[in-house]
């Protein structure tokens, strides 16, 4: 079998062959590096490439399967991991100068959970700048380019993983959500990804960003492998006191090709200003589908989508301008070359270790948290998040899910976004009451548009409602 | 001075928990060790660690909140306190400020002028910082992490006392309860019990308190009430020279017996406080309560009685072996073994605590074991020692926990029960002081004391007194 057919596999067939002795996991594994080898000039998805960890963990999970130790049914499977989840041994950066020598004494929780099944991980993913951005283009290992047209954007935080899952220099990849940063740049890349129910996934040795709405989740070719996956990563896990008891987790189950009878919201909301006609009839497009399908489909008023924005850079930057404060240049990282005393020595390496929209975020957190101020933006940002969480449980009163765009347009042109950072911001208007809500949602491809970039369908869950969003989601893909 | 002025103190008390893992991680807590031998990826902040919360913390904060008589708070939250330095591996603290644990308690002090009632504001928990090693040598700081998480409550009370006596009182009482309750061990010279003194004063009968400074690294109680006295005389100085008293933060120094300002309100930082969001809140039940309070020990006066009823001790010995949970424990332990309640309190009444003041002990410091005190108090039961060896051998126990027995034996200081040399030797008292001699007979009984005494110093001091009274009186009869 030729390179080219082998890293054309989705996640799970890949399983299944090696499974059945027509690929081994070595053969797997250089397929990916080969894969990696002809792109990675242009895209720049990784940070770091594990060759050497990677072939020896693939002979490894080989021999085990060999020995019929192994069962899990993504045995062998190369992943990608974005670099803001801590892996034993490897380099782990956020994308940032200020962690661009740290090697982590553990490994996440999420990806012990890949390991402990087989996955061989081939490396970590660019991303931006510790998961704050839309584009990947705030990292300080360079731009990642959207494998589809390289003029554009991945999308971001999590473009190094939709864009190596989209290049096909690994069969799926771990991404990271605080307020759209899987979905977003799955639907720029043209992959799935799917953002779980806030604890369903463990966040012991994920960098944090926003404590409070961070979640890890899979980015795959599919529906199923997305499904694969999770099952795979979902786990209560008692280093996180934010984890939770789940015994739904068997997600592969609701890969089902039925909508009959699912009633489906549209918010008339996220169909209004800014919103790109061409995107706008994409999604509109999908939703006929799943209508003709057996799907119910009805358009409502969701309400407060405008006051999402606000209280999500509220709080997520408030929690980052604490969460980002151990990186002083005390015990790890990056410590500035020349300073006296110590005031000095965190001021300059600081300074020198953040990127500017880092920085623009702790400087936005720490004032909110001021004391004066605490009342006024935090405490009223956490009003409103409740609020925003009571209109979606209205809305999930009437409706199993809720349809909608993942992004307003797609893809941007490189260098275009940072320009206006607000602008930048209302991009993710469809994304982020979702995180401040803790729900669950997919991205997946609905078309593309006129110049050939990927549309993404966003498609919303109560929380615990994956395998709603997952049935929908499959019946839809299997169109 | 030409005014009155009444001191007004408000202390900030925190204790180190007993447990044996640290608040949010499962390191262990043991005081020493080699540098970051005691941490792990939670307590030295690294990227992507998360706490958990030790729920032994919470039981000892809601036993020492039961005991000082303060409403406990059923839903409780921890906060971030944001502030950077190397001691604190994350650059915040978690605390409590929104929702602390414990709230509006009392406890009950007893001075020279009679009871009074010191109210506590909260109790809350939190977690300890590293500790900082400057090496002047090398010029530069090292970290050590393994005190970095240790679990502590602070305990903040109202400005309800008036004077040294009534702090050293509250912190004694305080000290009390949380050794009894077995949550802490509070030695203030290892750090596991540290006060904040927050003090001003103000012209007798204000009703307006007076500005305040607060005063740390006060490491004894000698210290803490020095450093009032110092801070009084301080702040009525400045005030009687038409000066203003500064906001401030104070630090003692205990061997110059002064206190320089570390940092003022204008410089206070803005620690920017939010809520935990990696931790979850706690929500504490009334069967979560109830069955704590079932499990509070012992306290003081539930063991005086018992020391009455079970042992037979007078009032005065109840009272003065549960001045200490350290004394307490000692005695039922020693009494346990040598079936003497009353020698056992003895010794620890008299010996013990003359050796504790002479030496500036506090009973914590005690590290002779109950078995050593308990043979020694059997020696003297069956004659073995008279009560001045008894007293000599006991310092040595006090010292170095040596085995009596074996140091009576190997240094020949068993009391000589041979009557023959006894008879002997007060024989030759007898001989060499003809005038006590002829006193005694005169009728001047006390006059045997002298005989007896030269009779004991030629026997060496290891003679048994009342045998040889019992012989001198034999042979003064003839």
């Amino acid at each position: 079998m030729s390179m080219k057919e082998i890293t054309a596999f989705t996640a799970v067939q890949l399983a299944e062959k090696i499974k059945g002795r027509e690929i081994s996991v070595v053969e797997a594994t250089q397929a990916a590096l080969e894969q990696i080898d002809q792109t990675e000039g242009l895209i720049n998805s990784y940070v770091t490439v594990d060759r050497e960890g990677a072939l020896h963990q693939a002979q490894e999970v080989q021999e085990k399967l060999d020995q019929n130790i192994l069962a899990s049914p993504l045995a062998g499977v190369p992943v990608a991991i974005k670099d803001n989840m801590c892996t034993a041994g490897m380099l782990t950066t956020c994308s940032s100068k200020i962690l661009e020598n740290f090697v982590p004494t553990y490994t996440a929780e999420a990806v012990q959970n890949l390991v402990n099944a087989g996955a061989v991980i081939i490396g970590k993913t660019n991303m931006d700048e510790f998961a704050m951005g839309s584009t990947t283009e705030t990292s300080a290992f360079g731009i990642t380019k959207n494998p589809r047209n390289f003029a554009h954007v991945p999308g971001g935080s999590s473009g190094g993983s939709c864009a190596a899952v989209a290049a096909q220099e690994c069969f799926y990849a771990l991404g990271s959500d605080t307020g759209g940063s899987i979905r977003q740049p799955s639907s720029f890349c043209g992959v799935t990804g799917l953002k779980p129910t806030y604890g369903t996934v463990s966040r012991y040795g994920l960098i944090a960003y926003g404590s409070s709405l961070d979640q890890i989740g899979p980015i795959a070719k599919d529906v199923t492998d997305c499904a694969a996956v999770l099952e795979a990563i979902a786990s209560y896990d008692k280093k996180d006191s934010t984890s939770i008891i789940r015994r739904d987790t068997d997600f592969t189950s609701a890969l089902v090709d039925d909508v009959k009878g699912m009633k489906i919201g549209i918010p008339r909301d996220y169909l209004g200003e800014g919103l790109g006609p061409e995107v706008k009839a994409a999604v509109l497009a999908a939703a006929k589908a799943l209508e003709e399908k057996g799907a119910l489909i009805e358009e409502f008023d969701l309400s407060l989508v405008e006051y999402a924005i606000p209280a999500y850079y509220v709080i997520a930057c408030a929690e980052a301008s604490s969460n980002l404060a151990r990186f002083d240049g005390v015990k790890y990282g990056y410590r500035t070359k020349a300073s006296e005393g110590l005031h000095q020595m965190y001021k300059k390496s600081r300074s020198e270790g953040f990127g500017p929209e880092v920085k623009r975020r702790i400087m936005l957190g720490s004032f909110v948290l001021s004391s004066g101020y605490y009342d006024a933006y935090y405490l009223k940002a956490l009003r409103t998040k409740a609020l925003i969480k009571q209109a979606f449980d209205r809305a999930f009163q009437k409706f199993d899910l809720i349809l909608g765009p993942t992004a307003p347009t797609t893809a941007p042109e490189i260098g275009s976004s940072l320009r206006d950072p607000l602008k930048m911001y209302l991009g993710d208007i469809y994304t982020i009451s979702v995180n401040l809500a803790g729900l669950p949602a997919i991205s997946l491809p609905c078309g593309t548009d006129s110049k050939g970039l990927p549309i993404g369908l966003q498609l919303i869950g109560d929380c615990f409602q994956e395998k709603k969003i997952i049935q929908a989601a499959y019946t839809y893909e299997q169109g | 001075m030409s005014k009155d002025y009444e001191t007004v103190i408000g202390l900030e008390v925190h204790v180190e928990l007993a447990t044996k893992t640290k608040i949010f991680c499962g390191c262990s807590t043991a005081f020493g060790g080699a540098p970051n031998t005691h941490t792990c990826p939670v307590c030295t902040g690294m990227p992507g660690s998360l706490p958990v919360l030790n729920k032994q913390v919470v039981e000892h904060a809601i036993a020492v909140g039961l005991a000082t008589n303060c409403s406990i708070t059923r839903y409780c939250k921890f906060d971030r306190k944001n502030y950077f330095y190397p001691d604190n591996p994350q650059n915040y603290q978690i605390s409590q400020l929104y929702l602390p644990i414990c709230r509006n308690g009392s406890v009950e002090i007893e001075t020279s002028s009679g009871k009074k009632s010191i109210g506590i504001h909260e109790i809350h928990m939190e977690e300890d910082a590293g500790k900082l090693i400057h090496d002047e040598w090398e010029d530069c700081s090292l970290v050590d992490f393994n005190r970095s998480g240790v679990p502590l409550i602070e305990i903040v009370s109202e400005p309800d006392m008036r004077s040294a006596e009534e702090v050293i009182a509250y912190l004694d009482k305080l000290r009390m309860i949380i050794q009894y309750l077995g949550a802490s061990d509070c030695k203030l010279n290892e750090g596991s019990m540290r006060a904040d003194v927050n003090l001003s004063v103000r012209e007798a009968g204000a009703s307006q308190f007076g500005t305040r400074t607060e005063m740390k690294n006060l490491n004894s109680f000698k210290a803490i009430a020095r450093a009032i006295e110092a801070e009084k005389n301080r702040q009525i100085d400045l005030i009687e020279s038409g000066e203003a008293v500064i906001q401030e933060t104070r630090r003692w120094d205990d061997a110059k017996e002064y206190s320089y300002a570390m940092r003022s309100k204008e410089d206070a930082q803005d620690y920017r406080y939010f809520p935990e969001p990696d931790l979850v809140p706690v929500e504490i039940s009334d069967a979560w309560i109830q069955k704590i309070q079932s499990r509070q020990p012992e306290m003081r006066t539930e063991k005086q009685e018992r020391y009455k009823s079970e042992y037979g001790l007078p009032d005065y010995d109840a009272e003065i072996l549960t001045s200490s949970k350290y004394l307490a424990d000692l005695f039922e332990a020693t009494a346990k073994l040598c079936q003497s309640p009353k020698k056992v309190s003895n010794w620890l009444m008299g010996e013990t605590m003359r050796l504790l003041k002479e030496r500036e002990m506090d009973p914590e410091d005690i590290h002779f074991s109950p078995a050593n005190l308990a043979k020694l108090i059997s020696l003297t039961e069956d004659g073995s020692l008279n009560s001045t060896v008894a007293k000599e051998v006991f310092e040595k126990i006090f010292q170095e926990d040596i085995d009596p027995v074996a140091y009576v034996e190997s240094h020949g200081l068993k009391t000589v029960n041979d009557e023959g040399a006894l008879r002997s030797a007060a024989q030759q008292a007898i001989q060499d002081n003809p005038k006590s001699v002829e006193d005694y007979r005169n009728g001047k009984e006390k006059a045997i004391g002298f005989l007896v005494g030269q009779t004991m110093k030629a026997m060496k001091g290891k003679a048994n007194p009342g045998m040889v009274n019992q012989i001198l009186k034999e042979l003064l009869k003839k």
